[in-house]
């Protein structure tokens, strides 16, 4: 038995997600939306059934939603299709698809605070330069600590002080946690994942409320009214909207759930490992993600010898190698070195149970000791 | 046992980890992420770690990626420059095994639970009578790698296989062919695995340490001979870029002083020479206080002949120790060793221990 304790990085798929996704790699279910025949219509059907579906989730209207390959495509458009307009801001604990697209289009990222939340001083401060931005960046849930952001707040600002700026929040982790609509309800970009919230892998979509104010940057056929061509993943777009249904009708449920079983972990982690330290503070965070700095111990040998013990963990953070690296957004933080290399992440989701949290609570303290008591 | 196999990538690690999968120990395979820049193959770009992977996936065994990229420029790349600006010519895969791949990860490794490292170099572990674990070349002699373990001792000995050196290359290739192994066909990894051919070491050097040019000056006469751009890039032994002498013959680089901003250089025959002085020894197996091996004492513990090893494809040239053992004294006269690299005695075929030239 597998205790997965790794939900942010991807979730199991809902049944309601898995049976719209075979629909569409069925036999009868196979057709390509742009044709002009019955079995390219019922594959349009679905296509623009989802996109309601999804967009009245998201607080959008359908046609200001572009399905896309996922989190990381829907991140480089928002980015790549402002930068011919202007500087580009992002928070410096944004995910690698927001953070190297910034870097690429020769943005700055912003300061955030030991709690991991924006410094709005350096963000007026930034947005006080001659040139103003023409997109700021915020996500609205961190992937590793699970800290939200002030979102809210931080749109107030930007549209004082850079009218002319838009906002895009990558709104991938929070989906399961927080109504994305009222979330996000300010944000002019909003990138999704269908996998971090019970879709399939490798289908996401930007809800881009000004088609007008985003450079398009996937050329080709003219698919998604010109703003990402290429044929429709039918099967996947139907799971990303079944997956989303589903978590909108449950969410109040599993968020209390899950964060009794979240708090339940940490508290018990925290009480039984000595030194522990829980990064940022629990009542900014979601409820699905605990994460835990662990002095004396390395991310590696840790996962590793919970992966032995049936454990599945992340450090939070990992390179194209595979590899655990020291986390930029525990840096961004400002979290001693000695403590991010104990790095822990562990996350829940819809099917994690109490077995689940006992199984984390017995073996983390247990490979926590034995890598402070080897030579 | 329960075996935790380095796995670089390449085609003798992958062979080394099937082996032991065989015979029936609990395998796992690591790669270890060393370097984040540029790479020709070395042991650590993204395409090497798909590459151990996909082998690790075909075996059935499980495979981990450990970073150990900090440790790797704090006792590799870092010293390896630095040893560069004080003009000497270090040999980093040594200080990689020293450091890294029988350290660290060896640490890593007992930490979690192993038994035993394995790797793919090309030598082999044998029972000594005395119950030691003794380090001998491998069966391929034109591959033999005991030269680049040779500053392992007993604590690492103990608690190494390797698999690969009970055979010759051509048999591994085979051996992988055989298995349908992805790396049956890649090339050997070549020289220093942080530089690459096209950049170069005059690229990496010229990136990390300011270069100063320096003067020849001839050993015999002390007449300037030239001048060289660089002189943190000269190597004792370079004959590239030296020049020659008023006689027209060609003139080596003799010794290398960036502090004063002098090379020294002369005719190959001032290049020749006996004696190559060394810092303190490790020892293999240990049976000679350290320091203080009295060549008679080596020479009648060991039935075959001594012999030193002066790199990593140098023949082995018959040898013994003098003065404490800070001298090593050659038979014959050979060219003269840059400070920094690193000496392995041998006795026949085994290793006894290796220090670093000075």
């Amino acid at each position: 038995m597998v205790a997965y304790l790794d939900h942010a990085a991807t979730t199991p798929m809902r049944p309601e997600a898995r049976r719209a996704t075979l629909a569409f790699m069925s036999e009868a279910g196979f057709g390509n939306p742009s044709g002009a025949h019955s079995v390219a219509r019922a594959a349009r059907r679905a296509v623009e059934d989802a996109r309601e579906v999804v967009a009245a989730a998201l607080g959008a209207e359908p046609s200001q939603l572009v399905f896309t390959a996922g989190g990381t495509e829907s991140d480089n458009m928002a980015v790549a299709g402002r930068s011919s307009r202007g500087p580009i801001l992002c928070s410096g604990v944004e995910h690698d698809a927001v953070l190297e697209s910034v870097r690429a289009a020769g943005g700055t990222t912003l300061r955030v605070s030991r709690d991991g939340q924006l410094d709005l001083d350096d963000l007026k401060a930034a947005l006080g330069a001659e040139v103003p931005p023409s997109l700021v960046s915020v996500m609205t849930a961190n992937n590793e600590t699970g800290v939200v952001q002030p979102l809210d707040r931080i749109i107030g600002i930007v549209r004082r002080k850079a009218p002319s700026a838009l906002v895009h929040t990558d709104a991938v982790q929070a989906v399961n946690w927080v109504d994305p609509a009222s979330a996000t309800a300010g944000a002019d970009l909003v990138s999704i994942s269908a996998h971090k919230f019970g879709g399939p892998q490798g289908v996401g979509a930007l809800v881009v409320r000004n088609p007008a104010g985003l450079d398009v940057t996937v050329h080709g056929g003219g698919q998604e009214a010109g703003r990402r061509s290429g044929t429709h993943n039918v099967a996947g777009i139907a799971g990303l909207a079944a997956a989303l249904a589903v978590v909108q009708e449950e969410r109040e449920a599993l968020v209390k759930r899950v964060a009794d079983l979240r708090d339940r972990l940490a508290d018990g982690l925290l009480t039984s490992i000595p030194g522990a330290v829980e990064t940022g503070r629990r009542e900014d965070k979601v409820a699905g993600i605990c994460h835990l700095c662990i002095p004396g111990v390395e991310s590696e040998a840790l996962i590793f010898l919970l992966d032995q013990a049936g454990v599945c963990a992340s450090a939070g953070s990992a390179c194209a190698s595979g590899a655990t690296q020291v986390s930029h957004v525990l840096r961004a933080m400002g979290v001693p070195e000695e403590l991010a290399r104990g790095a822990l992440r562990l996350s829940l989701g819809w099917t994690t149970t109490d077995g689940d949290v006992d199984a984390a609570l017995e073996a983390v303290p247990a490979a926590v000791a034995r890598l402070r008591s080897a030579p | 046992m329960r075996v935790l196999a380095a796995m670089s990538g390449g085609v003798d690690s992958s062979v080394a980890a099937a082996l032991l999968a065989d015979q029936g120990h609990q395998v796992v395979g690591a790669t270890m992420k060393l370097w984040g820049g540029p790479s020709d193959s070395g042991c650590c770009s993204v395409s090497d770690v798909d590459d151990a992977r996909r082998v690790c996936h075909q075996l059935g065994i499980d495979h981990h990626v450990f970073n150990f990229s900090e440790d790797f420029e704090r006792h590799v790349v870092g010293p390896y420059v630095d040893a560069h600006r004080t003009g000497l010519t270090p040999n980093p895969c040594i200080e990689c095994n020293r450091h890294i791949k029988f350290d660290r990860f060896l640490d890593r490794a007992l930490q979690l639970g192993f038994d035993a490292v394995a790797t793919g170099h090309h030598a082999r572990v044998e029972a000594r009578p005395d119950g030691a674990a003794a380090l001998v070349r491998g069966r391929d002699g034109a591959k033999d790698q005991s030269y680049v373990l040779s500053m392992l001792g007993q604590a690492q000995l103990r608690r190494l296989l390797l698999p690969v050196g009970e055979m010759t290359k051509a048999e591994v290739r085979a051996e992988a062919t055989r298995r349908g192994l992805r790396t049956a066909a890649k090339p050997d990894s070549q020289d220093v695995c942080f530089i690459t051919a096209s950049a170069g070491r005059t690229a990496f050097l010229g990136d990390r340490i300011e270069l100063h040019p320096g003067l020849l000056v001839e050993a015999a006469t002390g007449a300037t001979a030239g001048t060289v751009e660089a002189i943190e890039l000269v190597t004792v032994g370079q004959r590239r870029g030296i020049g020659a002498g008023p006689d027209g013959r060609r003139h080596y680089a003799l010794s290398v002083d960036p502090g004063a901003g002098r090379v020294t250089v002369g005719p190959l025959e001032e290049l020749m020479t006996d004696v190559v002085e060394v810092g303190p020894w490790t020892w293999t197996a240990g049976p000679v206080a350290p320091d203080t091996p009295a060549s008679a004492q080596l020479s009648a513990q060991f039935s075959a002949p001594l012999s030193a090893q002066l790199s990593a494809h140098g023949r082995p040239l018959a040898a013994r120790l003098e003065s404490e053992g800070r001298r090593v004294r050659l038979a014959q006269p050979t060219r003269r060793v840059a400070a920094g690299q690193t000496v392995a005695l041998y006795a026949g075929d085994e290793v006894l221990g290796s220090a670093v030239a000075v």
